[in-house]
């Protein structure tokens, strides 16, 4: 990690890069907000904004069999059932006859109340509260390290998936005809937005970070004509929100996570007098 | 304009594809029961039958989109028969896609995702671009190529899924009718495009129809359908059959 600090100071001459927790703060928001922006343009895509929402509340729980379970690093945890929840989540959507938007609200609630009965016992939730807003400040390396991992297989599996999701999103039964493995990849991908949800929910907040998946994708929409301007705008619009955020927030000194939130929203009401004022 | 397609695909009449046993449960509802069919190559077959009768159920069984009972398999002018896991090439053209007005995918977009492994995010291929267009164009919707996938009109997706449909040299074309946002001018156009596909084209095609008008003028075979198959035939034999006044209320 010494080289990159060294990188960052010399191409970053400002007095914040002089401390290592921002150092690693803005590490981690170059990593997670391209990653957020990338995946939420299938998450908006194939309409499943209340599932990733859903999903992020599940962080509780995971937290809180972590603590039950006596696990030491909770991360791994919140990961593990993260994923089995995105998994059996994915199957009850799929199932037909069933409405999948109550089925979501009934895990997603069920899943919030038992985090918070179990991380409120004996009064000890303070511990817990920076998760519902995030702190970004407290990213450590060994986490910058599992996020770049996170990151390079994401873009991988972008880059060979990425058709065939879309293909998949447009009509299912067109995508099985033409041999696409429709369960197989639509498990892969919520496994993703599980993975990255959870990475990232530490330093954006539970209450916030499908607002960053959601907010950048949808100012691209406003003013992107294909999929190429469509990704180049989300990540774009999803950095330069990152950044912006985790800078005004050290000078101001708030809360990291709504500053990147406002940042996502300007833009978005930017692209949309944008995209009136085209037609 | 269909002419331009491969002159050495023409209808051999030989090329058979077989639907044995074909079964479908939803709990313990049976939405169809025993479907056997055989569909021959340069024909055009049209599935009827009033809403909930099982036609969407027994597309999406044969692109095993449900789970069902059953076997299709394709029968090679050579006699031999092969199982599922075979060659045969299904074109599906849904009626519609899960698309939003004003969502950023254009028809090159679409199109290449299906031809190129190349991620189509990343940039746009001259080759894969022109290819594209060379299809399109045999359906005249050429161009449409940049324009978003929601804002062609129902004709125009329609003529865009057929191309797509096609791509991959389907040995059965399956085909929902389309419902909405076109014409009747569109819907001509769409009969007279499957006419000369059918007569043009190595292809066996099943298309799930409402209008009996069309299907009167166009069908080689219709197939009434109500849970099973209560009557095949022309159309003049099956509209003038008595399952099909019972069905119908005609």
């Amino acid at each position: 990690m010494g080289i990159v600090y060294d990188i960052l100071e010399k191409i970053l001459p400002f007095s914040w890069t002089s401390y290592e927790f921002m150092k690693n703060a803005f590490i981690a928001v170059i990593l997670i907000t391209p990653l957020l922006g990338m995946v939420g343009t299938m998450v908006v895509q194939k309409k499943m904004a209340f599932f990733s929402d859903a999903l992020g509340h599940s962080a509780l729980t995971g937290i809180a069999l972590g603590v039950i379970l006596g696990v030491r690093n909770t991360n791994v945890s919140m990961v593990i059932f993260a994923v089995i929840f995105a998994l059996l989540l994915n199957k009850i959507k799929s199932r037909q006859g069933i409405e999948a938007d109550t089925i979501i609200s009934v895990f997603a609630s069920c899943s919030i109340a038992v985090g918070l009965i179990v991380l409120s016992y004996k009064g000890n939730f303070n511990n817990y509260s920076a998760l519902l807003i995030g702190d970004i400040l407290s990213i450590t390396t060994g986490e910058i390290k599992a996020l770049l991992i996170v990151f390079v297989v994401t873009s991988l599996l972008w880059g060979v998936l990425y058709n065939k999701m879309l293909f998949i999103s447009m009509n299912s039964a067109l995508a099985r005809s033409k041999g696409i493995r429709v369960n197989l990849i639509e498990n892969i991908f919520v496994i993703l937005i599980a993975v990255i949800v959870m990475l990232a929910i530490r330093w954006i907040g539970i209450l916030l970070i499908n607002a960053l998946m959601i907010l950048p994708v949808a100012a691209a929409k406003n003013i992107a004509s294909n999929v190429r301007e469509y990704h180049f705008f989300a990540v774009t619009f999803a950095l330069f929100s990152g950044i912006s955020g985790l800078l005004v927030s050290y000078y101001m000194n708030v809360a990291c996570g709504p500053v990147i939130i406002v940042y996502a929203s300007a833009l978005f009401f930017l692209s949309y007098i944008v995209k009136i004022l085209k037609k | 304009m269909i002419n331009e397609l491969n002159k050495d695909r023409k209808p051999c009449g030989l090329h058979c594809i077989k639907i044995h046993h074909f079964h479908v449960n939803y709990g313990s509802e049976v939405i169809l029961d025993d479907i056997n069919m055989h569909i021959h190559c340069g024909k055009l077959y049209v599935l009827i039958g009033k809403n909930g009768g099982g036609k969407s159920t027994l597309v999406k069984a044969i692109l095993d989109e449900v789970p069902h009972e059953g076997k299709i398999v394709l029968q090679t002018p050579e006699g031999r028969s092969l199982k599922k896991k075979n060659p045969l090439r299904i074109g599906y053209v849904p009626q519609s896609l899960n698309i939003d007005k004003g969502t950023p995918v254009s028809v090159y977009d679409f199109m290449a995702a299906y031809i190129s492994s190349k991620p189509i995010f990343l940039c746009k291929r001259k080759k894969i671009y022109n290819k594209i267009i060379d299809v399109l164009s045999i359906f005249e919707v050429d161009d449409c190529i940049d324009r978003q996938l929601s804002n062609l009109s129902g004709g125009q997706l329609q003529r865009v899924l057929l191309s797509l449909a096609l791509l991959n040299e389907p040995n059965l074309l399956l085909l929902d009718e389309p419902v909405s946002g076109i014409d009747k001018k569109g819907m001509d156009l769409f009969y007279e495009i499957i006419n000369k596909l059918k007569k043009n084209y190595d292809v066996a095609i099943l298309l799930v129809s409402h209008d009996l008008d069309y299907v009167k003028k166009y069908a080689d075979e219709v197939i009434l359908l109500d849970r099973k198959i209560l009557r095949k035939g022309t159309a003049a034999s099956v509209f003038a059959s008595k399952e099909f006044k019972e069905v119908f209320g005609i």
